[in-house]
């Protein structure tokens, strides 16, 4: 293809990314750089009968005006990504200079807003993304192994967590398991404790987000496991039951290493969707127990009339970078394949 | 074919059969027990007392005198003109499905055709922003938006979501036209075709298998889509998901709950009967990527 023909043909694509998608996070780095404007004060004397006092007021025009005048904000430098609210190192130091224990330091870090976000998202991510794996592949096996007519409902029936949109998923979820729903009061009814319930218990909230987190994901490992199952070559299969494998044995030396490639196409998806978890957070309402990255993005946005670009530019930032850097591996073995393709 | 050995209940067998059962009540259950609930009265959809009155309708029976109720959906079709998020939802949906699709054939079969360099630069790039939070995205636009007056209207929405939506489009599109043999648009060529009339003539017929495949996945992020409809519509342009949300936010009335409930019972009935109808494109729609690499 000549290039000026596939310039035409890449035009329209690659203009929508570069305008809404590369341009936004230079955006996004630039808003990063400002910081709101301060309210202008404006000083007078007030004189009474007993003496003069200075009293300060906010002049709320000429700040309007400010803010019209230079929608930005003032220029702050790499400030905002090192202040409390997002790197903190200085917190940071100090923590480590005061605390007796790694334990002690290690709440201090926490109690960090930026840092609590990123504990919980990794955390969300590193346990759900194993699960999935392991428990799509045991499902994938069992459904391989279902009468024919059975396999197309099943499948049928796993699509439906993985469809339906993640914030009326879980509500679903929520409903069921709230203080009042069919499982949270059966729970707290089983251990004749009423004040077990979600909205009370950091760990509980963190736990249910992930089942939800594995309930919805898990279709998506299943099925492109089971796809995969269907491409296990018989010969090898055979002679690993004519060798005497048991089939747990042949599972575990044929069947796995077959799936080996599609493993690693999964966690690359899994982790890339579970890194945004966010609607889980705002129908569960788990704002006060669980945070992710982009909560806090769209906590700082929806600060009331008066959005926190800066803040929330800076996270934004910080959580592509994050992103990439685990995205690294897989972008090198691409690269790798390509190269080795093309020579 | 089963041979005896295969088709013997083995413990491990039935351990698997076991969880793949439990599985699929799992799953399925929450739909039930949600689509059951949206006919009843909060007090027994919600009831602390005893869960039992959710199946028997005791609170329903005792407050409208009939074991199912339709208020819920009354409240929130009627009264909170859940129908009107429907039609924006059914607007955004539908063009960020064409637009998406139309840019996404152009430049998934440019690159599945080309050998430079850059082509497959611009899929790595794409891989890239195919992970970026869509958040993070957003919070790039906010500020413009708001500078430009395009803020709150559905046709800033469709085009965000026709961008946010080209990264997958064109990797899925990409690998499907891989599979479609080069010699044919090629043979077009030397018969005197330029690369477009080839591509129109040749590839369009066939690729419609692809294009719906795709098409589905657009369909699917742009309907369930959260994260920027709720950013970038202004109330009176509120799509169906932000809707419930605001929904959940308002509504802690007793009673109005049910409007919630019936709310998303309805948002999830039209992806049911996608998965009823589109079953099998789904799945393979899923597998492409990772069965082609």
């Amino acid at each position: 293809m000549k290039h000026r023909t596939f310039f035409w043909f890449v035009l329209p694509t690659l203009s929508a990314m570069i305008l809404f998608i590369a341009l936004p996070i230079v955006s996004v780095f630039i808003q990063s750089l400002f910081v709101e404007h301060e309210q202008v004060l404006v000083v007078s004397e007030s004189c009474g009968p007993f003496g003069c006092n200075p009293t300060t007021t906010v002049d709320i025009e000429a700040t309007e005006k400010l803010r019209e005048e230079q929608p930005l904000g003032r220029f702050n430098g790499l400030g905002t990504y090192f202040d409390r609210s997002h790197l903190a190192l200085a917190d940071i130091g100090e923590a480590w200079a005061t605390s007796e224990s790694l334990g002690e330091f290690w709440s201090k870090v926490y109690n960090l807003p930026f840092y609590n976000a990123l504990t919980f998202t990794l955390a969300y991510t590193f346990i759900v993304t194993p699960l999935v794996l392991v428990l799509g592949l045991a499902i994938a096996v069992g459904v391989n192994n279902l009468p024919r007519a059975l396999k197309g409902l099943a499948i049928f029936i796993s699509l439906l967590p993985f469809l339906v949109t993640p914030l009326v998923g879980s509500l679903i979820l929520f409903w069921m398991v709230d203080g009042d729903g069919v499982i949270g009061a059966t729970i707290q009814r089983l251990f004749n404790d009423p004040t077990l319930s979600l909205k009370a218990s950091t760990p509980l909230m963190w736990i249910m987000l992930m089942v939800y987190g594995v309930w919805h994901t898990l279709p998506f490992s299943f099925i492109t496991f089971y796809a995969g199952l269907q491409t296990v070559p018989e010969d090898t299969m055979e002679a690993a039951q004519i060798d005497g494998a048991s089939k747990w044995q042949s599972m575990i030396h044929v069947v796995v290493p077959h799936l080996m490639p599609l493993v690693s196409f999964v966690t690359l998806m899994m982790i890339m969707d579970n890194l945004r978890v966010f609607e889980p957070i705002v129908s569960f309402k788990a704002e006060a127990h669980a945070r992710s990255l982009s909560w806090i993005i769209f906590n700082d946005l929806r600060e009331s009339g008066n959005p926190l670009y800066a803040s929330a530019g800076a996270t934004s930032l910080i959580t592509i970078i994050i992103v990439v850097i685990l995205m690294m591996p897989v972008l090198v073995r691409t690269w790798r394949d390509f190269t080795r393709k093309s020579h | 074919m089963a041979t005896k050995a295969q088709s013997r209940m083995t413990p491990l067998k039935l351990f698997s059969f076991g969880f793949v059962a439990l599985w699929l009540i799992i799953a399925a259950f929450p739909f039930f027990w949600t689509f059951w609930g949206s006919f009843k009265v909060q007090a027994d959809f919600l009831s602390k007392a005893d869960w039992m009155n959710a199946l028997r309708g005791t609170n329903t029976i005792e407050q409208t005198g009939s074991a199912f109720t339709g208020a819920g959906y009354y409240g929130a079709w009627i009264e909170e003109d859940f129908w009107f998020n429907f039609k924006n939802t059914g607007i955004v949906v539908f063009f960020t499905v064409v637009i998406s699709l139309t840019f996404g054939t152009l430049g998934g079969y440019a690159l599945a055709r080309s050998g430079f360099r850059y082509a497959f630069w611009i899929l790595m790039a794409a891989l890239v922003f195919r992970a970026m939070p869509h958040i993070t995205l957003v919070s790039g636009y906010l500020l413009w938006f708001f500078e430009w007056n395009v803020w709150g209207i559905l046709p800033t929405t469709i085009i965000v979501l026709v961008a946010i939506n080209q990264p997958f489009t064109l990797w899925m599109l990409h690998s499907f036209f891989k599979n479609i043999p080069k010699d044919m648009d090629e043979s077009a060529m030397v018969d005197g075709c330029t690369r477009f009339q080839a591509f129109r003539h040749v590839i369009v017929p066939v690729m419609w298998p692809g294009v719906i495949t795709t098409g589905l996945f657009s369909f699917l992020l742009a309907y369930n889509d959260f994260t920027v409809a709720v950013m970038l519509l202004s109330e009176e342009n509120e799509t169906i998901i932000p809707a419930i949300n605001s929904f959940m936010g308002t509504t802690q009335v007793e009673g109005k709950v049910m409007y919630a409930v019936a709310a998303v019972v309805s948002a999830t009935a039209p992806l049911f009967v996608l998965i009823l109808f589109f079953q099998r494109q789904i799945v393979s729609g899923l597998t492409a990527g990772a069965v082609k690499g």
